[in-house]
């Protein structure tokens, strides 16, 4: 049984990927993504996953052009020089 | 993206591939080889430091030359599984090895012959892999770059522990001094083969793939940038009259035997026969371990 190692390194930043073990169960995977992983005091905290679990998800299909949710969506360098020259020719009066 | 082209564009323009990724068959061959290669390297490369945690002469150093073995057949034990997910299974990775189907770096080929060769290969033998490993970090395969990081952590103990055993000789007895300059004599050769031939980045298929992110005599120069000032403090002499640091930064050097280097790793160094025989007698020792724990 394959299982996902996470790691964090300090209180409060994010478990990462680190990689995997082979174990029969939760005990020796614990144990061995131990010796792997914090022997050195480099983590804090572990994550173990059977790989089996993890559902994975990487398609991410656009076709309904979602742009408008995003700051990608929006160009207004064109926009704003038109209306900054506007402004300036409206001051010159 | 299923178009071999397109795959080559994205690797060389930085991009990362993960586990589950389609890749092109070349891709996946060449990342098993390269990746192979390095867990053979890293499981043969505690025997030739292995011959010596009984004869170290203090605890501290006894301690210390264990903790790295330790470490070392963990990297093996990390890089194997990377290995598996792709679609070599460990255990054939190990029946190929001990087979001498499958190839191990030049340096673990040769002799420890004195505790100088133990100080010689963790400082100067790690340090050159470990300019090799950290270009690793960027690899085009993910899961790879990312035990390179808790690898290449380890690797810096490792260094400053060869160090320190250099360090303690060179100011210790002339006798003592000498067996370092011995060892560095013998170890010199061998280093200068380690990072390969100077064939240019272009043509080597673990680059184009960006496998590896940097060419081989690039790994070189930065070997000898970084070392030999560091050799030279201590008042060691690098045996090759023609070594040198030219005025563009370059270093020059005597052109290493490329033929010893071909014939070392394929399977004729002056040690292959008995490291392989050693491993193969314990992987036979120990297979009811891992009968037992796979079966569990």
């Amino acid at each position: 049984m394959i299982w996902e190692v996470f790691r964090q390194e300090r209180k409060g930043q994010p478990f990462e990927h680190a990689g995997s073990v082979v174990a029969p169960d939760a005990e020796f995977a614990e144990a061995w993504a131990r010796e792997q992983y914090g022997r050195r005091g480099e983590s804090i905290g572990l994550w173990l996953v059977p790989r089996d679990a993890i559902h994975d998800v990487e398609d991410w299909a656009d076709e309904f052009d979602l742009k408008y949710r995003r700051v990608d969506g929006y160009s207004i360098k064109a926009r704003l020089k038109e209306a900054r020259e506007r402004a300036a020719a409206a001051r010159a009066g | 993206m299923r178009d071999e082209q397109a795959f080559l564009e994205y690797v060389q323009g930085g991009g990362q591939v993960e586990t589950t990724d389609w890749m092109p068959d070349d891709y996946r061959a060449k990342l098993v080889k390269f990746i192979e290669m390095h867990g053979n390297s890293e499981l043969m490369g505690v025997l030739p430091e292995r011959e010596w945690i009984l004869r170290a002469p203090t605890l501290q150093r006894k301690l210390a030359l264990t903790a790295k073995v330790q470490d070392e057949v963990g990297h093996a034990q990390l890089i194997y599984r990377v290995a598996e997910d792709l679609g070599k299974p460990r255990e054939q990775c190990l029946a190929d090895l001990v087979d001498g189907k499958a190839k191990f770096h030049n340096v673990f080929h040769y002799p420890t012959k004195t505790w100088g060769d133990v100080g010689v290969i963790a400082w100067l033998v790690d340090a050159a892999a470990i300019i090799s490993q950290k270009a690793l970090l960027k690899c085009s395969y993910a899961p790879y770059a990312r035990i390179m990081k808790k690898i290449c952590w380890e690797e810096s103990f490792h260094i400053l522990h060869g160090r320190d055993v250099i360090l303690a000789m060179v100011t210790g007895t002339p006798e003592q001094f000498e067996l370092v300059q011995e060892a560095l004599n013998r170890w010199w050769g061998p280093l200068m083969q380690f990072h390969g031939n100077p064939i240019p980045k272009e043509d080597d298929p673990m680059y184009v793939w960006r496998i590896k992110s940097q060419g081989n005599e690039e790994a070189r120069q930065q070997f000898l940038e970084g070392y030999v000032p560091q050799i030279w403090e201590l008042g060691l002499t690098v045996p090759d009259p023609n070594l040198r640091r030219g005025d563009d930064g370059v270093w020059q050097y005597t052109e290493p035997d490329w033929a010893e280097l071909k014939h070392v790793v394929t399977g004729h160094g002056p040690r292959t026969e008995d490291r392989l025989s050693f491993r193969r007698r314990f992987l036979d020792q120990e297979r009811w371990v891992r009968d037992t724990v796979l079966a569990a």
